[in-house]
C-alpha cells in the first residue's frame, strides 16, 4: 500500500488551508477532491472566473479570493488529485478512492477531512418537479460552467446564500422574478449587539445590507415570513403558491431554487462511528470533534464546514488548526506551534460567533410540523411524510428501522436528501429531541464503485 | 431553461438519445443538457420526471446511462467528445 504523511480530503477553503501549511512545512501531502479544479463549493471554478471580466462582474470579491487562495496551494507543492473521489476511509486511515477509472487504498498517519457542506433538503409538494433546483445548483451553474437562467427564477426559502444568489442573479442580468422569504427575524440581531461591534463582524454586516440594498434598487418583488409553499405543475414545476400577508399568493415561474441554509455533510463521518452532536440554534448534526479539530479516532481529524457550518473564512483558520494538529502528531512534539495554534482558534471563534448572529436571524425552518402528509420526503424512493407518520405510529422507533419499514434512505443518495427530514419528523412525533432520534447508520462505499473500478484496485 | 454567460471556447459535441448536442469543453454533462434545453433526465413509470436538483453530486437525481454505464451522476462527469448520453427508466439501483 502506498503511504504518504497526510491525506486531506477536500479542496475547499479548509483543505486547501490545511494542505498550504503542511507542503509548505516539507510534508508530503495529497488532496483528493471530486471537482475539475481546486476552491470547493464557495470558490469553484475561481481561478476561470476571476479571470474572465463576464464572470468576475458577478461573482465580485470572492473570485479573486478563491484565486489567491488556490495559487497559494498549486505553489506549496500538496500534490492535489482532482476528480477523485474518496469512497471509504477506515479508523486505521486507509483510504480508498477512485481516479481515473480506477480504485485505490492509500495509508496515512493522519487524514484531514474537509468534506464541507451541503444544502439543507427542503421537503415541500411538488420539490421533486423538474424545474425545482437548490439555490446552491444554481450557483454551481454559474460558477462552474458559465450558466444563468434563461428566464427570471423565484427564490424560495431563507439564509444569507439566498440573498447571495438574488445578487448575483441581478448582476448577470436574470434578476429573479421574486424572492420568498420562509424565516426571517432581523430583530434577533438585536440581542447580539455586541458582536456587531467586532471588525469582522462589521465587514460581514454592511456585505448582508449591501445585498439587500441592491435587492431593493432592483425592484425584486420580495415576500417575508410565507408559509405553506408548493411548487404546482404536473410534468413539470409552473408555480410557486405560498401564505404571505394573510393571503395565499401564486407566482408562475420556469425555474425555482430552494434554499433552507446548508448543514454539515455528514456521510464520512457517520460511516468511520464517530458520536455525532445536534445543535439547536443550528439545527444539524456535526461529529464530536474539539477545538484542535481532532476526533475521538486517533490520526483522524476534521475542519471546516464539515464540523460545523461557519463559512469560508473560519474554514481557512479551522484548515491551518487541523495542520498544526498534523505536525503535533507527525513530530511527537504535543507543544508545537502554541502561539500560531491560539491565534488560528481565536480568529476561528469569532467568525463562530458571527454564524450564531446568523442562525438567530434565520432560524431553522419550523415547517416540518407543517409538511404535508402528500410530500415526497425520501427522493429515492418516493417517500411521504403521510407514509413516514404513519410507520412511526404504527410503531417504528427510530430512523433506522423506518429504512426497513419504508425503504427510506436505502436509495443511491444513501440518506442524505431524507435524513435530516426522516429524523425531524419522528423527533416531533415521538416529542424527542432530534440528536436523541439519532440518524442512519451510514456505511462504506460513500460513493458508487463500480465492478470494473474495483478490479482494477491497486493497492501497491 | 439556461443560457451561457460567454460565447466562444471549444466545443465538445455528444449525443443525447437521438439529438447532438454541442457543449463548451470542461462543463458538466448535466449543465450541458441544461444548456440545451433538457430538463428531463429521467422518467419512471412508478414516479414523476426528475430532472438534475443539487449539482453537486448529493441527490442522484441527474442519473443518465453514459456509454452503456447506467447510474452516472451526469453533475459529475464532464463532456467528452463522442458520449453517448441516454435517459434511464423505473428504479434506481447503485452498487
Ligand atoms: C452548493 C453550495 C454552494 C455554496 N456557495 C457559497 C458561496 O457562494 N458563498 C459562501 O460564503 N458560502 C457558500 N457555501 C457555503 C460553504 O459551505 C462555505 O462557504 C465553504 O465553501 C466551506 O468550505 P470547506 O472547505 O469547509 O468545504 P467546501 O468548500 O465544501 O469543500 C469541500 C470539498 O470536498 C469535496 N468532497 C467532499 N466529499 C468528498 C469525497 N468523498 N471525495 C472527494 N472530494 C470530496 C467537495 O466536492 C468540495 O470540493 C456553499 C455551500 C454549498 C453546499
Ligand atoms: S444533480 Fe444532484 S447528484 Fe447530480
Amino acid at each position: 500500500m502506498r503511504k504518504v504523511d497526510v491525506i486531506v480530503i477536500g479542496a475547499g477553503p479548509a483543505g486547501m488551508a490545511a494542505a498550504t501549511h503542511l507542503a509548505e512545512r516539507g510534508r508530503d501531502v495529497v488532496v483528493v477532491d471530486d471537482q475539475r479544479t481546486p476552491g470547493g463549493q464557495i470558490y469553484r471554478g475561481a481561478e476561470r472566473n476571476a479571470a474572465s471580466p463576464a464572470r468576475a462582474r458577478i461573482l465580485g470579491a470572492d473570485a479573486a479570493r478563491g484565486a489567491a487562495l488556490i495559487a497559494a496551494f498549486r505553489a506549496s507543492g500538496a500534490r492535489y488529485w482532482p476528480e477523485s473521489r474518496v469512497w471509504r476511509v477506515t479508523a486505521e486511515r486507509e483510504v480508498s478512492l477512485t481516479r481515473n477509472g480506477r480504485s485505490e487504498t492509500l495509508g496515512t498517519p493522519v487524514v484531514i477531512a474537509a468534506t464541507g457542506a451541503m444544502e439543507r433538503p427542503v421537503p415541500v409538494p411538488g420539490w421533486t418537479l423538474p424545474g425545482v433546483m437548490t439555490a446552491g445548483a444554481l450557483q454551481t451553474l454559474l460558477k462552474g460552467d458559465g450558466l444563468v437562467p434563461a428566464e427570471p427564477p423565484v427564490l424560495v426559502g431563507s439564509g444569507p446564500l439566498l440573498l447571495l444568489l438574488a445578487n448575483q442573479l441581478i448582476a448577470a442580468g436574470v434578476a429573479p422574478a421574486a424572492i420568498v422569504e420562509t424565516s426571517v427575524r432581523p430583530w434577533a440581531a438585536r440581542g447580539e449587539l455586541s458582536l456587531v461591534l467586532e471588525p469582522v463582524a462589521r465587514r460581514d454586516l454592511w456585505r448582508g445590507l449591501a445585498m439587500l440594498a441592491k435587492l431593493r434598487r432592483a425592484r425584486v418583488p420580495h415576500y417575508r415570513n410565507a408559509t405553506e409553499i408548493r411548487i404546482e405543475g404536473s410534468r413539470r414545476a409552473e408555480a410557486v403558491s405560498f401564505v404571505a400577508g394573510g393571503r395565499r399568493q401564486r407566482i408562475a415561474a420556469s425555474l425555482f431554487a430552494l434554499h433552507e441554509g446548508v448543514i454539515p455533510a455528514q456521510q464520512l463521518s457517520r460511516s468511520l462511528g464517530i458520536a455525532h452532536d445536534f445543535d439547536e440554534r443550528h439545527h444539524a448534526f456535526g461529529p464530536r470533534v474539539d477545538g484542535r479539530g481532532e476526533s475521538p479516532i486517533p490520526g483522524i481529524l476534521f475542519a471546516g464546514d464539515c464540523v460545523r457550518i461557519a463559512g469560508a473564512a473560519a474554514a481557512e483558520h479551522a484548515g491551518r488548526i487541523a495542520a498544526i494538529s498534523a505536525l503535533r502528531m507527525l513530530t511527537a512534539d504535543p507543544a508545537l506551534d502554541a502561539a500560531a495554534l491560539a491565534d488560528e482558534q481565536r480568529q476561528l471563534q469569532a467568525h463562530a460567533r458571527i454564524q450564531s448572529l446568523v442562525d438567530a436571524v434565520y432560524p431553522p425552518p419550523a415547517m416540518l410540523a407543517a409538511t404535508p402528509d402528500e410530500t415526497v420526503i425520501c427522493r429515492c424512493e418516493n417517500v411521504t411524510a403521510g407514509e413516514l407518520r404513519a410507520a412511526v405510529a404504527a410503531g417504528c422507533a427510530g430512523p433506522n428501522q423506518a429504512k426497513s419499514f419504508l425503504r427510506v434512505g436505502m436509495g443511491p443518495c444513501q440518506g442524505r436528501l431524507c435524513g435530516p427530514t426522516v429524523a425531524g419528523l419522528i423527533a416531533e412525533m415521538q416529542h424527542r429531541s432530534v440528536g436523541d432520534v439519532g440518524y442512519f447508520r451510514i456505511r462504506a462505499p460513500l460513493q458508487p464503485v463500480t465492478v470494473g473500478e474495483l478490479a482494477d484496485m491497486q493497492d501497491a | 431553461m439556461f443560457k451561457r454567460l460567454e460565447r466562444g471556447g471549444p466545443t465538445v459535441r455528444f449525443r443525447f438519445e437521438d439529438e447532438e448536442i454541442e457543449a463548451v469543453e470542461g462543463e458538466s454533462v448535466a449543465a450541458a443538457l441544461l444548456a440545451a434545453g433538457i430538463d428531463t433526465f429521467r422518467t419512471s413509470p412508478l414516479g414523476p420526471a426528475r430532472a438534475p436538483y443539487c449539482m453537486i453530486g448529493m441527490c442522484f437525481d441527474c442519473l443518465v446511462s453514459i456509454d452503456g454505464v447506467e447510474n452516472r451522476r451526469a453533475c459529475q462527469v464532464a463532456v467528452a467528445p463522442g458520449l453517448s448520453v441516454r435517459r434511464q427508466s423505473g428504479a434506481r439501483r447503485v452498487g
